[in-house]
């Protein structure tokens, strides 16, 4: 294991860049779609069904079909990473569009009235009352997706590109367990530093829900 | 453009059993079956731990992590994980999957049993109600909601991953994507795709079916409309658990008040 680990240093690293690119640049495009689609669902009610049923119905599509079947719908080669990007954009906007509308919708109507009553107007609004309180949840759909979307990168190795994945379907061609061993630790270590890393933007964004806290303890 | 990529697809003899090549309902049924047999093994393991775990807040850090831990598992390299070391396969396979399956069932099976509103379990205790009457009576059927939306992430999980299982050498519908890939051969890639979405999708509308079909009314807020006269009264004493004092009025409470449970 170690001896692998010292021989392909260089492979590792190119692996483990491609993975972290192909899994968090959806997570960044999921999350400036979905944030109009889930207000759209919130602020125009005959939406909000027809739009969660879609997004449910979008993520029950297994990841491999989505990943072969993006080439064909918006033609471009099998082999084009931007097919991963696409397929994990999909997954990521179907899970963030019911996460926004939820986080928007469990904001207490008394507090929107009453930003009203001060003035706000509907954009200034939202951005500065409503998202802020829907935050928390969307943030927790956010690591949901983004975990889901660092563990879903590696099935692209299947057609040519997924990062870590690559070194999966190289132990199998190899009968050989050290590079597997080494993909699964590095794509699960990379999900928990993301997960760790939105924790804590989300303790910095959100400092009242500790303060919460400690007033009721 | 849809015309070639369709053909294989649409190619009557493709879904004929009898040819060199499997039929595409062949690979279906194939595919069901391995999916049915992870799921159950799943579900035998995971359902009795959650209930275990939620009804006696015992190891509750494992139920917690599970799901943490079952994400972020990159599904691809542990099936190629356990066919190095076990060899090709249905078993490795199986093992897999069914690692794949357990997080969502345990995690939902727990957070379900937990967030049962204590009134209503303390309700049934005090109607004589023994430990696992109060488990199979009140806390399952008011956490089966969540209990089943767990069974069908882990069966949407299951159905997907068995195609990337076909990388390994098994059957099933990933057959037709991992052959396609290695033959060049990309109408079968998107028939392929095509099944096994849509596969998926009319398995999880049939889950969502069965879903409305075994949780209570009363938890959903889909009451008959006969019943509906009486609902105003039943959603009333919802509110009143804040104070404490609830656990002793009348018998339909347990379920009402679990509604906010079970729902949240």
């Amino acid at each position: 294991m170690i001896q692998y680990l010292q021989n392909n240093v260089a492979v590792i690293q190119a692996a483990l860049s491609q993975h972290v690119f192909l899994a968090l640049v959806p997570v960044l495009i999921g999350i400036v779609v979905s944030l109009p689609i889930g207000y759209l669902a919130v602020r125009f009610g005959f939406l909000y069904h027809p739009l969660l049923n879609l997004s449910g119905i979008l993520y029950a599509v297994p990841s491999i079909a989505l990943i072969v079947l993006v080439p064909t719908i918006v033609g471009i080669r099998i082999l084009s990473p931007l097919n991963i990007i696409i397929a994990l954009t999909v997954y990521t906007v179907a899970l963030l569009v019911r996460v926004v509308a939820d986080g928007l919708k469990s904001v207490d109507p008394l507090v929107t009235e009453a930003a009203s009553a001060m003035g706000y107007r509907r954009l200034r609004r939202l951005v500065s009352v409503e998202l802020p309180i829907a935050l928390p949840v969307m943030l927790a759909g956010l690591r949901v997706a983004t975990v889901a979307n660092v563990s879903l990168v590696s099935v692209g190795a299947l057609i040519g590109v997924g990062g870590l994945g690559a070194l999966f379907t190289r132990g199998q061609q190899l009968d050989y367990a050290p590079p597997i061993v080494v993909g699964i630790v590095l794509s699960v270590l990379l999900a928990a530093v993301c997960d760790g890393v939105i924790v804590l933007i989300q303790r910095r964004v959100t400092p009242w829900t500790r303060a919460a806290g400690r007033i009721a303890a | 453009m849809s015309d070639g990529l369709l053909g294989y697809l649409l190619d009557p003899a493709n879904w004929q059993g009898g040819g060199v090549r499997a039929s595409i309902p062949a690979l279906i049924g194939t595919h069901l079956w391995y999916t049915v047999q992870a799921l159950v093994v799943a579900a035998v393991i995971a359902l009795p731990l959650g209930l275990y775990i939620g009804h006696t807040g015992k190891g509750s850090f494992i139920a917690i992590n599970a799901a943490n831990a079952g994400r972020s598992l990159p599904t691809l390299g542990l099936i190629i994980l356990l066919v190095v070391i076990m060899g090709l396969g249905f078993g490795p396979v199986l093992i897999a999957l069914v690692v794949l399956a357990i997080p969502p069932i345990l995690t939902t099976t727990y957070a379900g049993i937990r967030a049962v509103d204590p009134a209503a379990i303390d309700a049934a205790r005090g109607m004589g109600m023994r430990p696992l009457q109060v488990l199979f009576k009140v806390e399952v059927p008011i956490a089966l909601p969540l209990i089943s939306s767990g069974l069908r992430n882990a069966l949407l999980q299951v159905v997907a991953t068995s195609t990337v299982a076909a990388y390994v050498g098994i059957g099933g519908l990933g057959r037709l994507l991992i052959d396609g890939l290695s033959l060049n051969d990309y109408g079968r890639v998107v028939a392929g795709a095509v099944v096994v979405a849509a596969l998926a999708i009319v398995l999880d509308l049939l889950a969502a079916g069965t879903q409305r079909l075994v949780v209570s009314p009363g938890l959903t807020g889909r009451i008959p409309r006969r019943l509906r006269r009486a609902a105003p009264a039943a959603s009333a004493p919802a509110l009143a658990p804040a104070d404490g004092v609830a656990a002793t009025t009348s018998t339909p409470e347990p379920v009402s008040s679990g509604r906010d449970g079970a729902s949240s």
